[in-house]
């Protein structure tokens, strides 16, 4: 087996453990921690087929792992901001308990 | 003579490891120099505890310690000894695996930036075509590990500390970075020897350090702010201020965790000089031309322990900065000078060598800092203090 | 395939699974740190130098931070006891997790025998990916600047407490 299909098993791996934190748990957080690894999942997709793939000088697969490293991080400040602005006004962050628009 | 002198370490080095196979000559030789950054460094934090709790005292009008061996030589050993036998007291509550690890992720941290700092001609660890950024993403880590320290041990007094820690150092860690992106500017490159090499270079017996620019002297005095905002040092030593917070995040560490978090920072400071001194004030190489034959790690180590004298006289005569004051000085006035010190530095490339590049970027220099206290000035941020008695 | 692969896997595995299953928050948040730290070191020996750093100093050093201090500033009054940690339709969350990963695993080994060989490092230097980044990607550059900047204020916006009496 050549190692690239080690690599993408790894990320299949990794990327289904953070799929399942994201639709299991109640804390809003602990779901944005799931999508968090579901992108570090992608990310090791992208560097092991820029490494194993056809033209590795060309840099296209680090970069858009490093574009994508930066998106996630701008996507967990909003998300968490968002979380805290929920926080603050339903007083939980239990996704059981926010189940309605009325608020 | 000077020559070997020069190398002798890698000789030594060298001699040492020829007594191997030679397939096992690099990783050993690599296993030597890793012994040699481990055993020398905390002999210099020794050195540098005694050095310091001298000169506060001297500063403060009083003598330092002095009964432990002449001139309190000694003291170190007597505060190694008090660390590896007091009592490790974890609290009942606490968190007692996060505990544990906190010290250890900070001391493994610091140490691990150590390896790309250029020590002398030849002598870095690893040579990392990205060897700042290996830095960075290192000095990155510990502010994990203090939040750790804060939280573990569900102490209200080291969550503060914590959060307020962890606070200062992430808004002084985007100064650090982009005071160094200067420098990256201009010598093109991230590798911490190559910063080096083009700073070795003299005209008429002057060294072409970075920090005898315009730019690169604003830009060493932004980074000399944030890294004794990033080693928790006086004036932002808020967060572990003995008068403030009982001791900030280690309020519940005694005995070696505790030493262990001391070591940590007193190493964090070294590093922190270290990569200073290689970007901005020539890493290894001498200060004068015709110096060039004493050996490099001699110039390294004394502008390194020359940093850590400033630390030391800094925080025996400023005092201490409140926390929102702190943060309104990192974003209001210290990252837009920085932001605007990069601007001055593409200009600096921009107009090519020669005498209008000086004139410029000297002006823009002394302008922005006049604009900025200005600005400061009028909106009542940074004037005279006024003081309110109670009648 | 290495044993620095297989180690450094199991390490980001596990750091994966602490995070998602454990019970009080701020472990999973520092159990999410080590394994953007293996993920790291997997880059790093991916020949990735670049990425790997990038990866330590935003996710461990930024995002890691974040959702720590998210956590502390969103916590009910005390919850040590929590009944669950895992919603009421736990189950069918976890079977579809399952099925994601068993097509693209069947996905992969089925095309296992197609992948090339590895090859030699691509040799990488710095100055590559900043030509790179200011010739050809100085489109995504420029965008993901701006994506930053509207990121940084909306946060900032989102999360601000309103004007007392303000509505």
């Amino acid at each position: 087996m050549s190692p690239l299909a080690g690599y993408l098993l790894v990320a299949a791996l990794l990327f289904a453990i953070g799929l399942a934190g994201a639709l299991t748990r109640r804390n809003a957080i602990l779901v944005l921690i799931g999508i968090e690894l579901m992108l570090n999942a992608a990310n090791l997709n992208l560097i092991a087929f820029w490494r194993f793939g056809p033209h590795p000088e060309a840099l296209t697969g680090m970069m858009f792992a490093v574009f994508s490293i930066a998106v996630a991080a701008a996507e967990a400040a909003v998300g968490l901001g968002l979380v805290i602005s929920i926080h603050r006004h339903l007083k939980t962050v239990d996704l059981d308990e926010i189940n309605r628009m009325k608020g | 003579m000077m020559q070997t002198l020069d190398r002798i370490f890698i000789l030594l080095r060298d001699w040492l490891v020829h007594f191997l196979p030679s397939a096992w000559r690099a990783p050993a030789g690599t296993v030597l120099s890793v012994i040699a950054i481990i055993g020398l460094f905390p002999a210099l934090f020794a050195l540098t505890t005694v050095l310091e709790r001298k000169g506060l005292g001297r500063m403060q009008n009083r003598l330092g310690p002095n009964r432990t061996g002449p001139l309190g030589i000694l003291q170190p050993v007597a505060d190694g000894i008090k660390a590896l036998t007091k009592e490790d007291v974890v609290p009942f509550r606490a968190d007692a695996i996060v505990h544990f690890l906190a010290p250890l992720l900070l001391v493994v941290v610091v140490f691990m930036g150590f390896a790309v700092l250029p020590m002398g001609r030849n002598m870095v660890l690893v040579d990392m075509d990205a060897g700042l950024l290996f830095f960075f993403a290192m000095g990155a880590s510990t502010e994990l590990s203090i939040f750790m320290a804060g939280w573990s041990s569900r102490n209200k007094y080291s969550l503060l500390g914590a959060m307020r820690a962890v606070a200062q150092m992430i808004s002084y860690e985007i100064v650090l970075l982009l005071s160094s992106v200067a420098v990256v500017m201009t010598a093109g490159s991230l590798s911490l020897t190559k910063i080096v090499e083009a700073q070795n270079t003299y005209s008429f017996g002057l060294p072409h350090w970075y920090i005898f620019t315009p730019w690169g002297l604003l830009a060493f005095a932004m980074y000399a702010i944030a890294a004794m905002a990033e080693t928790n040092r006086t004036p932002f030593d808020l967060p572990e201020g003995e008068s403030e917070l009982v001791a900030g995040y280690f309020t519940e560490y005694s005995g070696f965790k505790f030493a262990l978090f001391f070591l940590g920072e007193y190493l964090g400071m070294f590093s922190i000089s270290g990569l200073g001194t290689t970007l901005f004030l020539g890493g290894w190489s001498a200060p004068f031309s015709f110096l060039g034959w004493v050996p490099s790690w001699i110039w390294f180590f004394s502008k390194v322990m020359l940093s850590i004298c400033v630390f030391i006289w800094l925080r025996g005569t400023l005092p201490r900065l409140r926390q929102d004051q702190l943060m309104n000085f990192a974003w209001k006035f210290v990252l837009p000078i920085t932001l605007f010190n990069l601007l001055v530095t593409a200009i600096w490339r921009f107009l090519g060598p020669g005498w209008p590049r000086w004139f410029v970027c000297t002006a823009l220099v002394v302008g922005i800092y006049v604009v900025m206290g200005e600005t400061g000035m009028r909106r009542g941020k940074f004037g005279p203090r006024s003081y309110r008695y109670a009648e | 395939m290495s044993i620095s692969f297989y180690i450094l896997s199991a390490l980001m595995l596990a750091g994966g699974l602490g995070a998602v299953m454990l019970r009080n928050a701020v472990h999973c948040a520092l159990s999410l740190s080590v394994a953007f730290t293996g993920l790291a070191l997997l880059f790093l020996q991916l020949d990735a130098q670049f990425a790997g750093l990038a990866q330590i100093l935003v996710y461990v050093g930024a995002v890691a931070i974040l959702v720590v201090f998210a956590i502390l500033l969103t916590r009910t009054s005390e919850e040590i006891g929590e009944s669950n940690v895992f919603s009421r339709t736990w189950l069918i969350g976890l079977i579809l997790a399952a099925a994601v990963f068993a097509v693209l695993g069947w996905a992969v080994l089925r095309t296992a025998p197609m992948f090339p060989q590895p090859s030699a490092a691509p040799p990488v230097t710095v100055q590559e990916i900043g030509s790179a980044l200011m010739g050809r990607y100085v489109l995504p550059l420029e965008i993901v600047a701006l994506l930053l900047t509207a990121a940084l204020i909306g946060a900032v916006i989102v999360a601000t407490h309103e004007k007392e009496g303000a509505k």
